[in-house]
């Protein structure tokens, strides 16, 4: 349909069209346009044009209602798109949610509150067949991975929130995704636990090698974990920059890098790519205005 | 009296368990909790025992107004047995009628969270079984049955306890959080596996809730449809036939008796329903 001035900065790489199982996601020109009140339409996603590399972590950032979560879930196919084509490591995303080529992560950690610690960590496990003595031992590992082996047996009301977090996402990687998808993993925790549990998901990703597609809307949070930085815009929501941020292998980003200056340089980027060149010109910084 | 039901279910009908208290273990010790819980309201009773008794004694109240608590307790010591005996019989016919209205309510609750015209075609139905009173429908059932039959007085409260469970359990039923149905999906979960590991167990402390009221609705409906007729030998018969020998100290043995039946009832529904929503 229209397409806005502004194109897609990183332009895509023109020869893959053809669906690469290489790639972990693949989505093109896809649109989602959810029904209003009053027979009017909201257009929540407009051509949206996204590849996320074998082991690459990619967030999506943004302001409120552009469509980031909604990206999110048409990938993991808990949503469909009214247009386009949504490949997961080359498979239909249909296909790739039965076949459990992912592992998501929601806001709220969406444990089972019936269920034990452990119970809820081999939930997936359970559900596709796993025999008992199989799930204890997968279960203990992933406890570890984490650093919550000593409330195996605790139950979700007995935890903090961040401990919540963590097992969900000990349970998102319950079945050694090669994807993982997190929306707002941690945007209901305290700034300390949240600094904590990024460097955490970057140790764990280091040591799983699983690419990832992480919604948030801290500018810090994106340019500390991600390889690219996806900026996407509200009314319609669609991708208005894309951006290299690589600061390093995973599992060497410490807690120091948080006060690196490619950091600050990566987060000034983004805000940038976020509020406009006007309104980052306005602000003021340092080095760019001297 | 025949209103009583239809009252305390609209005044219970929000279970607790909606609000998903974070109730995290605090250190404090059982037995001082049980003291801090317990004790004050045993002190109130004997406190207003003894005034009761006081007042009858010093005033001179007759009997037919108010027997003092120490006639009462004679009488309740003196016809123990029988007081044991009507007790059980109401007991049982509440029991037989709460675990049939529980059945039943259960399997329609799922049948009309399963489908919606179904859903639909019983909305009505049961808000007229809701509003049903007692007083009307017991002498039909006696009719229908035989005064010497007992299954009048189980069907009036299985229909007393039935609904509050079926309202209880089918708003269970739908309370699965939005978080936990996308997480099935994610898992590509077959709809009995959806059923099992997530429905039922997010409906369970709300049946129990729904159980918990029905158990008291239960013991008054068996007892107040003794006041209508049928066999002799409820707590209700025992009660109208000693009032009516004006025997009013043995009337208030019994009323004793359906108290510590509707008490028993209760506690052990609600322990079961404390149990069910340890976790949430």
């Amino acid at each position: 349909m229209s397409n806005p001035a502004p194109q897609p900065t990183a332009a895509a790489p023109e020869p893959t069209q053809v669906a690469d199982a290489t790639e972990a996601v693949v989505v093109r020109e896809v649109e989602r346009i959810f029904p209003g009140a009053k027979g009017a339409t909201v257009t929540a996603l407009t051509g949206i044009e996204l590849t996320v590399h074998g082991g690459e972590f990619v967030s999506l950032i943004g302001p409120s209602g552009c469509g980031k979560s909604t990206l999110l879930r048409l990938i993991a196919d808990l949503d469909e798109p009214t247009a386009g084509d949504i490949r997961v490591f080359g498979k239909t995303a249909r296909q790739a949610r039965v076949e459990q080529a992912y592992g998501i992560a929601f806001q709220q950690a969406g444990l089972l509150p019936w269920r034990s610690v452990a119970a809820n960590i081999e939930l997936p496990l359970q559900l596709h067949g796993m025999g008992a003595a199989d799930r204890r031992a997968r279960v203990a590992e992933l406890l570890d991975l984490v650093g919550l082996a000593d409330f195996a047996k605790h139950y979700p009301d007995q935890l903090s929130g961040g401990m919540q977090q963590r097992v969900a996402i000990a349970r998102s990687l319950a079945e050694r995704p090669r994807l993982l998808l997190m929306d707002e993993p941690f945007g209901a925790l305290d700034e300390m636990t949240r600094e904590r549990m990024q460097t955490e998901l970057l140790r764990i990703r280091a040591e799983t090698g699983a690419a990832v597609v992480f919604v948030t809307h801290s500018i810090p949070e994106a340019v500390y974990l991600s390889d690219r930085v996806v900026v996407m815009s509200p009314r319609p929501g669609r991708i208005t920059a894309e951006i290299d941020v690589r600061l390093g292998e995973a599992g060497e980003r410490g807690e120091d890098l948080r006060e690196d200056a490619a950091f600050f340089e990566g987060v000034t980027a983004v805000r940038e790519a976020l509020h406009g060149p006007a309104a980052a010109a306005a602000a003021p910084r340092g080095v760019d205005v001297r | 009296m025949t209103g009583l039901p239809d009252t305390a279910i609209a005044t219970q009908l929000t279970p607790p368990a909606t609000s998903e208290p974070r109730r995290r273990r605090t250190g404090d010790r059982p037995l001082r909790r049980f003291a801090r819980l317990v004790l004050p309201p045993v002190a109130l009773f004997i406190v207003l025992v003894l005034l009761a008794e006081l007042v009858v004694v010093s005033l001179g109240i007759p009997p037919f107004v108010l027997a003092s608590p120490s006639a009462i307790w004679t009488q309740l010591v003196q016809y123990a047995p029988q007081v044991l005996e009507a007790t059980l019989v109401t007991g049982f016919n509440a029991l037989v009628g709460l675990v049939i209205g529980a059945v039943v309510g259960v399997l329609l609750a799922i049948v009309a969270s399963l489908i919606r015209a179904i859903d639909g075609m019983l909305a009505p139905v049961v808000a007229a079984v809701a509003v049903v009173p007692i007083v009307a429908l017991a002498p039909v059932l006696y009719t229908m049955f035989g005064s010497t039959s007992e299954v009048a007085r189980i069907i009036i409260a299985s229909l007393a306890a039935f609904v509050p469970v079926f309202l209880n359990t089918l708003r269970g039923l739908r309370q699965v959080r939005p978080v936990h149905r996308d997480l099935m999906r994610s898992y590509a979960a077959t709809r009995s596996q959806e059923t099992r590991f997530v429905t039922i167990p997010s409906a369970l402390p709300h049946f129990f809730t729904g159980l918990r009221i029905a158990s008291s609705l239960a013991v008054i409906s068996a007892l107040v449809a003794e006041y209508f007729g049928g066999p002799r030998q409820g707590l209700g018969s025992a009660i109208t036939t000693a009032a009516a020998s004006s025997a009013y100290a043995r009337a208030w043995a019994f009323v004793v008796g359906a108290i510590l039946l509707g008490l028993l009832f209760f506690a052990l529904t609600s322990l079961i329903e404390r149990i069910a929503s340890r976790h949430r």
